[in-house]
């Protein structure tokens, strides 16, 4: 980056405009394709492994040395299918239920006033700086009982898993509405309350249409760190038919890393790429989510 | 809603006062349908739960769905409590898997629940028993036909040319009418169905319900109970121990020896020995004791804490500094293309972490890693296998995961920031370190604080990155317990616990959660009182 300031001290008393740019601005570009390389290997390599026709660790150092798509082929012999599935199923039934109950319960505390209200406010507050994660040894014990009384409650049910996911909706998602429930004026619940609109109806036909924008973000947080856990799906799924995709394709790289390479890289690109174009197409709304609540990294 | 300007003028009128029309149908409309269905789905749900856990006898479930359900039926029939309608389904998931579990840590930390303790005493003792049990030596063989009926499989066994009945519940007892083959085996029985051998010999699972199940000989549980091994004969089999419910003692009828059940959840002998078989033990505070004073934990857990800490410390000020540092550079009106920049910038964050993470455990391979063959000129560095390179590791791939979200958040933060008040240092005649030193970079901490500590309560318990990258690994050489020098707590936790195999140790590991639950707690508590402290300043 210095070297491009090179010719300015030649003239230094009236530099030039190309020299003054290279100063201030010019630099950074450099410096901008040095970052890209940083952020940006890594996801090269893996499309470029997922492309090698010998489909293990070994020799994928040269980029791009064979395209074939036979990884992506041998994937159907493995369960990976499955799992994409039951990564669906889990992620998307975490979010409609975080993004419903989470809107409900902001309704309540934003539009109601009721005793009690700012004790659950302040609660929540404290409830959700607890990850739940860390009580993993409860929730295993918890749903060993229930799977004795409830079979589909009970460990190795997916169902099971996302009523686990569901615990942390309220903690999690309802301050982040409130927020923006509280910018949209009362004084349209009012008009629409005169009209003798129910409550039930300001809800469902004039707040949520409005708020649609946070109800995305909520529900792709939810589904993205669906998606992310492993440590509570490690242990609520047991057999591999049931996993979900962090389980399953961290299984495959445990055991064998350079042989397996091929598929995981191929699973890799699979799952990462419809996340990775959401993410950036909403990054506006996720980002000030982020900021302003949950933090992912 | 535009509506309400409309018909207000209509009310104004000083005629009768007409219900409006939205008023006449409330209560019997769709909705109300709707929610009738629901709750009708959520009352026959509820019930079938109440009435499997009275089967299960599982009292703590069967209170705490009656409570539930009767609050659900009270909070949507009744016509107050407005705000429950809206709060409670949430709540209910809320209070079962959050606050409950965090509950039931804090009890099981005061337990020694874990391998060889993990039912109560009743059902130890009846586990002691079956586990027991041996087949009689002078039993008969009788011929068997396993059966099925409502109450699941059951054994049919002829007995001098009469069938008896019976199932894991119901003892022994006659049944008429039923048809016998000429070996003595029962081929029909009235009101159950025999199970064809054909269908015993495919199934697998049926298989071994068939030899886990015993059949009762009679109502006395002294006189054992049927079982089979390959389910065409049947025997007698019975437990040497017998259960002396007064003294509290298991007796073993063969060689003498009185089992009393000691202070720890054992059954021991007065021999010395001691059964398998155990309960879980309330033992207060023993298992945090046990955290730092035994010499297989203390030492390893000590480590894992310090390296918990200077973890979590380390990523955030290294992402922030690495982040902010971005920022700074291309927070520039001048530069052209900021949009793409920036997307492209933020890619590793848009990546799915635990992605992420596997795929850097291979980059970083030793033998056939990239790291090494483009960046070390193919030498063979132990990136993962070294207690310190693999410290280093982690706190690189954590930066490249995390550097994003402070590239985010400090452009944002740089991007609201009151031109106003840099514009007058700079008329002062500040110079651009100056500016930031003394305007930008304390404004910035002042919104970005927050987010740092949030930041540190979520890598103190980034399991995925620790258990994708490392494993926890290199191993601890040192000691026998499974732990290595890049595990944090919740990895620590993970790995004593034995939830994913090995051996379990829910105490202990509760108790560690509690530790992890403490930390997490302070934190966020010391946080909230900083914010306000910094707003202030």
């Amino acid at each position: 980056m210095a070297t491009s300031a090179a010719p300015a001290p030649t003239r230094r008393r009236q530099p030039t405009r190309r020299s003054r740019w290279w100063l201030e601005v010019g630099w950074r570009y450099p410096v901008a394709a040095v970052i890209i390389f940083y952020a940006a290997f890594p996801l090269v390599f893996v499309l470029s492994a997922s492309l090698d026709e010998r489909g293990s660790l070994a020799g994928t150092s040269a980029l791009f040395s064979s395209i074939s798509f036979q990884n992506y082929a041998n994937l159907n012999d493995t369960l990976f299918w499955t799992w994409v599935g039951n990564t669906l199923i889990i992620g998307s039934a975490a979010a409609i239920g975080a993004v419903l109950m989470g809107a409900a319960a902001a309704y309540a505390f934003s539009r109601f006033r009721f005793k009690g209200r700012r004790f659950s406010l302040t609660s929540l507050l404290i409830l959700q700086m607890f990850p739940q994660t860390v009580a993993f040894v409860a929730v295993f014990l918890l749903l060993l009982a229930l799977g004795n009384v409830v079979p589909a409650l009970g460990i190795n049910s997916k169902l099971a898993l996302i009523c686990v996911y569901l615990g942390t909706a309220l903690g999690a998602n309802t301050f982040l509405m409130y927020g923006f429930f509280n910018s949209i004026p009362q004084d349209m619940d009012e008009a629409a309350k005169i009209d003798g609109a129910s409550h039930s109806q300001i809800f469902w036909k004039l707040i949520m249409p409005l708020v649609s924008p946070i109800l995305a973000v909520v529900g792709l947080l939810a589904f993205i760190s669906a998606f992310g856990d492993f440590i509570l799906a490690r242990i609520v799924l047991v057999s591999s038919e049931n996993w979900t995709l962090a389980v399953g394709m961290y299984q495959w790289v445990s055991d064998q890393l350079s042989a397996r390479w091929g598929i995981f890289s191929a699973g890799t690109i699979i799952a990462a790429v419809p996340v990775l174009i959401l993410f950036l197409a909403l990054q506006r709304y996720i980002v000030g989510g982020l900021t302003s609540g949950s933090v992912k990294g | 809603m535009t509506t309400g300007q409309d018909a207000s003028p209509e009310t104004v009128k000083p005629k009768p006062p007409r219900e409006s029309y939205a008023r006449q149908i409330q209560g019997m409309g769709w909705g109300f349908l709707v929610k009738l269905l629901l709750m009708m789905l959520v009352n026959a749900l509820g019930l079938s739960v109440i009435l499997s856990a009275w089967n299960a006898e599982a009292w703590g479930i069967l209170t705490a769905s009656v409570v539930l359900l009767i609050a659900a039926d009270v909070v949507y029939f009744s016509k107050r409590m407005l705000p429950l309608k809206y709060i409670y389904p949430g709540l209910v998931f809320l209070l079962i898997f959050q606050v409950f579990t965090m509950a039931y840590t804090a009890y099981v930390a005061s337990t020694n629940y874990g391998a060889g303790h993990n039912v109560s005493k009743e059902q130890a003792v009846e586990s002691a028993l079956i586990q027991d049990e041996r087949q009689v030596a002078d039993s008969p063989i009788y011929p068997l036909a396993v059966v099925r009926g409502d109450g699941g499989l059951g054994f049919a066994v002829g007995v001098d040319g009469e069938v008896q009945v019976g199932t894991a519940e119901q003892p022994l007892e006659v049944v008429d009418g039923a048809a016998l083959d000429d070996s003595g085996r029962p081929t029909e029985v009235p009101g159950w169905e025999v199970v064809p051998r054909a269908e015993l010999l495919s199934d697998q699972e049926l298989a071994q319900e068939v030899t886990s199940l015993r059949v009762p000989v009679s109502d006395d549980a002294d006189e054992g109970s049927l079982r089979t091994r390959e389910g065409s004969t049947a025997s007698i089999y019975r437990s040497s121990l017998v259960w002396d419910e007064g003294a509290g003692t298991l007796t073993n009828t063969e060689t003498g020896v009185v089992y009393t059940a000691d202070e720890f959840g054992t059954f021991r002998g007065d021999d010395g020995s001691s059964l398998p078989v155990g309960f879980y033990v309330n033992v207060g505070f023993d298992n945090f004791v046990k955290a730092v004073t035994d010499p297989d934990y203390a030492g390893p857990l000590l480590k894992v804490t310090a390296w918990t800490f200077s973890f979590a410390i380390l990523t955030v000020i290294s992402s922030f500094l690495l982040g902010l540092l971005f920022a700074l550079i291309f927070n520039d009106d001048r530069i052209k293309g900021k949009k793409v920049l920036r997307t492209l910038f933020i890619l590793p964050y848009a990546f799915p972490a635990f992605l992420s993470a596997l795929l850097w455990r291979g980059m970083l391979n030793s033998e056939f890693g990239i790291i090494n063959d483009w960046f070390f000129f193919g030498a063979n560095i132990n990136w993962l296998g070294d207690p310190w390179l693999a410290k280093f590791s982690i706190l690189f791939v954590n930066l490249w995961l995390s550097y994003p979200y402070w590239f985010l958040v400090c452009t944002g933060a740089l991007q609201s920031m009151p031109g106003e008040t840099l514009e007058a240092a700079k008329i002062d005649g500040a110079g651009s370190w100056r500016q930031f030193r003394s305007i930008q970079f304390p404004l910035l901490l002042v919104s970005t604080a927050p987010l740092a500590i949030a930041s540190f309560a979520f890598n103190f318990n980034n399991f995925t990155i620790i258990y994708m990258l490392t494993n926890g690994g290199p191993r601890f050489t040192d000691t026998s317990v499974p732990l290595g020098s890049t595990d944090i707590l919740i990895s620590a936790i993970y790995q004593i616990s034995g939830v994913a195999g090995g051996r379990a140790d829910y105490g202990l590991a509760a108790a560690l959660s509690i530790v992890v639950f403490v930390v997490v707690g302070a934190v966020s508590a010391i946080a909230f009182r900083q914010t306000k402290k910094l707003e202030e300043f």
